[in-house]
């Protein structure tokens, strides 16, 4: 080979490596774009970071995906971009409902992306802070009721208030989300411990108060008396400011399409729900 | 230069360079001059010698199983709830002891700027462990790409015998270049951007809690690595790979070469996947009796598999009578 072939050849590889470093690591920004358009909103678990820290802090590995009792916990794929491993709760196919009562999620993060304490020099977003620590209904007469959470996960919003049962004033019998519904929670009246299929927990109800009585936690959820447009009284479930945005209400809501689902990230306003 | 430095450098992308004869053991010198006089005879001797000899696969065979053994582990401590090796090979717990990638737990403290004590433990804990391991046998040894990446490298190697497809290799400066950025991303963006496109961490996860869009991704590379450019990700890409290669420059336990039995026939450079590794091998490269490879070195034993002539073997520094 001679010296000029030995050159252009040199030449060729510097080109190519170079379209290699630019096209690879043009690649790895793309998983900006889902990031930006945050059209997903992912519901994070219980003691996530604010979003930006969270995709920051999680390594990936689904540590806390493991330990969840109710396999609430899903990991994002490559088209989440930077979110890809990183955990989210898929609320309407299964919210999380506090079945490990100490927060498993939390414990198991390696990094602090999930955390009891936040880091000092992080600021708790408007609305994002609990009033005071949330009661685990289901803890009510345990010496130590109340969740160790200081920052909501979501909100819950009555989406949909014409549809909603209790508004139409309806009752509610059977199973909740059909047959075929593989969401699990956990039932005080069953057993504390073992959560079971959603399914295997028919219901009655004269009005339909699923939303209220199946949050799993106090204070966040009631049913409030209104005027309806034709004069008549009605309830309709009003979201309070415990709510932490666990989306059980959003799971159980019988309706084809939910009336009532957890918004991730949102903040509480005063009056606003 | 010393030895350390130099191949410190080779692993980032310089190429080795023919010693000076000054710089050759006399030891060395006296060896080769043995080995080739008269035209040879005593080289082909030995080759005629060792013809029914094939090579054998005890090293592969024990890397497969460990390899298989390690990332079924993560699978069954998850669907069977045993608990051994709880999350991801990006981070995890054994037996309750926390264990973190190097890399990931790299682009995870530069994204965040933030570091908790299990984060730190989890990391020093694994360090420790591949330091004493011999650093890039992570990647021989554990990272399931690098099987996907050694079963197409059969596939790209026999369409290159008929020469159906050619090997475009890349400049092994690359890698660096990647990590530099890699690094720098974190730090300025605050992601982890990396992780994006690591088929590290998206096979070990897919593996564990099922497959995802994210595997096309990895198969569009093992496509590239076919019929374009062998093992490209693992050469020319990953800083996982280069993390793991400078813990392993501390490593005690490496491949070493004698150079007194070597027949200088090359096979070892073939199968290897970081030939520069093996530069030493080449008839007039080395320079002292016996030399341990460099950090490039996956540890991975095809070499060791090869060498007929016993020139070739693992090392435990201070274990070895």
């Amino acid at each position: 080979m001679s010296a000029n072939d030995k050159k252009r050849q040199s030449r060729r590889k510097f080109i190519q490596s170079t379209a290699l470093v630019a096209g690879l690591v043009a690649f790895a920004l793309t998983g900006i774009v889902p990031v930006m358009r945050d059209d997903k909103r992912r519901l994070r678990p219980p003691g996530a970071l604010d979003e930006a820290d969270f995709l920051a802090s999680c390594i990936k590995c689904g540590q806390c995906l493991q330990v969840c009792p109710v396999n609430a916990i899903e990991l994002g794929d490559i088209d989440d971009g930077f979110g890809i491993g990183v955990p989210y709760v898929a609320a309407r196919a299964q919210a999380c409902d506090f079945s490990c009562d100490a927060v498993q999620c939390i414990l198991a993060c390696p990094t602090g992306a999930l955390t009891y304490n936040k880091p000092p020099f992080l600021p708790v977003r408007a609305g994002a802070g609990l009033a005071k620590p949330p009661l685990l209904k289901i803890k009510a007469q345990d010496p130590e009721p109340t969740l160790n959470l200081k920052e909501r996960m979501g909100l819950a919003r009555l989406v949909h208030p014409e549809a909603c049962l209790a508004v139409r004033g309806k009752g509610f019998k059977g199973q909740t989300r059909g047959p075929a519904f593989a969401g699990k929670m956990r039932y005080l009246d069953v057993d504390r411990w073992k959560p079971i299929p959603v399914r295997e927990h028919p219901y009655e109800r004269a009005l339909c108060d699923l939303c209220v009585t199946e949050c799993p936690i106090g204070d966040a959820i009631a049913l409030e008396a209104f005027a309806a447009p034709d004069g008549t009284q009605r309830l309709r479930p009003v979201v309070r400011e415990q709510c932490v945005g666990c989306g059980v209400c959003e799971m159980v809501c019988p309706l084809e399409e939910a009336a009532i689902v957890v918004e991730a990230r949102a903040p509480w306003q005063e009056g606003g729900v | 230069m010393n030895r350390f430095l130099r191949d410190f450098r080779i692993m980032l992308g310089f190429s080795p360079e023919k010693p000076a004869a000054s710089e050759i053991a006399p030891e060395v010198a006296r060896i080769m001059t043995l080995k080739y006089q008269d035209n040879g005879r005593h080289i082909q001797e030995k080759l005629r010698g060792s013809e029914s000899r094939p090579p054998g696969h005890k090293w592969r065979n024990r890397r497969w199983a460990v390899l298989l053994a390690v990332n079924l582990l993560f699978v069954l401590s998850f669907w069977l709830d045993i608990q051994i090796l709880e999350g991801a090979l990006t981070g995890s717990r054994f037996v309750g002891f926390h264990m973190i990638d190097l890399n990931a737990a790299l682009q995870v403290m530069l994204a965040h700027k933030h570091i908790i004590v299990n984060l730190v433990i989890g990391t020093i804990t694994v360090f420790v462990l591949w330091a004493l391991l011999g650093g890039r046998s992570f990647c021989s040894w554990v990272c399931p790409y690098h099987l996907a990446a050694e079963l197409v490298e059969k596939l790209h190697l026999a369409l290159a015998k008929r020469k159906w497809v050619t090997d475009h290799a890349f400049h092994r400066g690359t890698r660096t270049v990647f990590w530099a950025l890699f690094v720098l991303l974190a730090f300025v963006t605050g992601y982890t951007v990396f992780e994006t496109i690591s088929p590290t961490g998206i096979l070990s996860r897919a593996l564990i809690y099922g497959p995802g869009l994210a595997l096309a991704w990895v198969f569009l590379l093992l496509l590239f690595e076919v019929f374009w450019s062998r093992r490209a990700w693992c050469r020319y890409v990953c800083p996982i790979g280069l993390t793991y290669g400078v813990v392993g420059s501390i490593s005690p336990l490496t491949v070493r070469f004698k150079v007194e039995p070597c027949l200088h026939e090359g096979d070892c450079r073939k199968v290897c996947l970081v030939p520069h590794v093996l530069d030493v091998t080449v008839r007039g490269r080395a320079t002292a009796p016996a030399t341990s490879l460099g950090p490039d070195c996956t540890r991975c034993g095809l070499c060791v598999d090869v060498c007929h002539s016993g020139a070739l073997f693992f090392e435990f520094k201070g274990l070895d009578g």
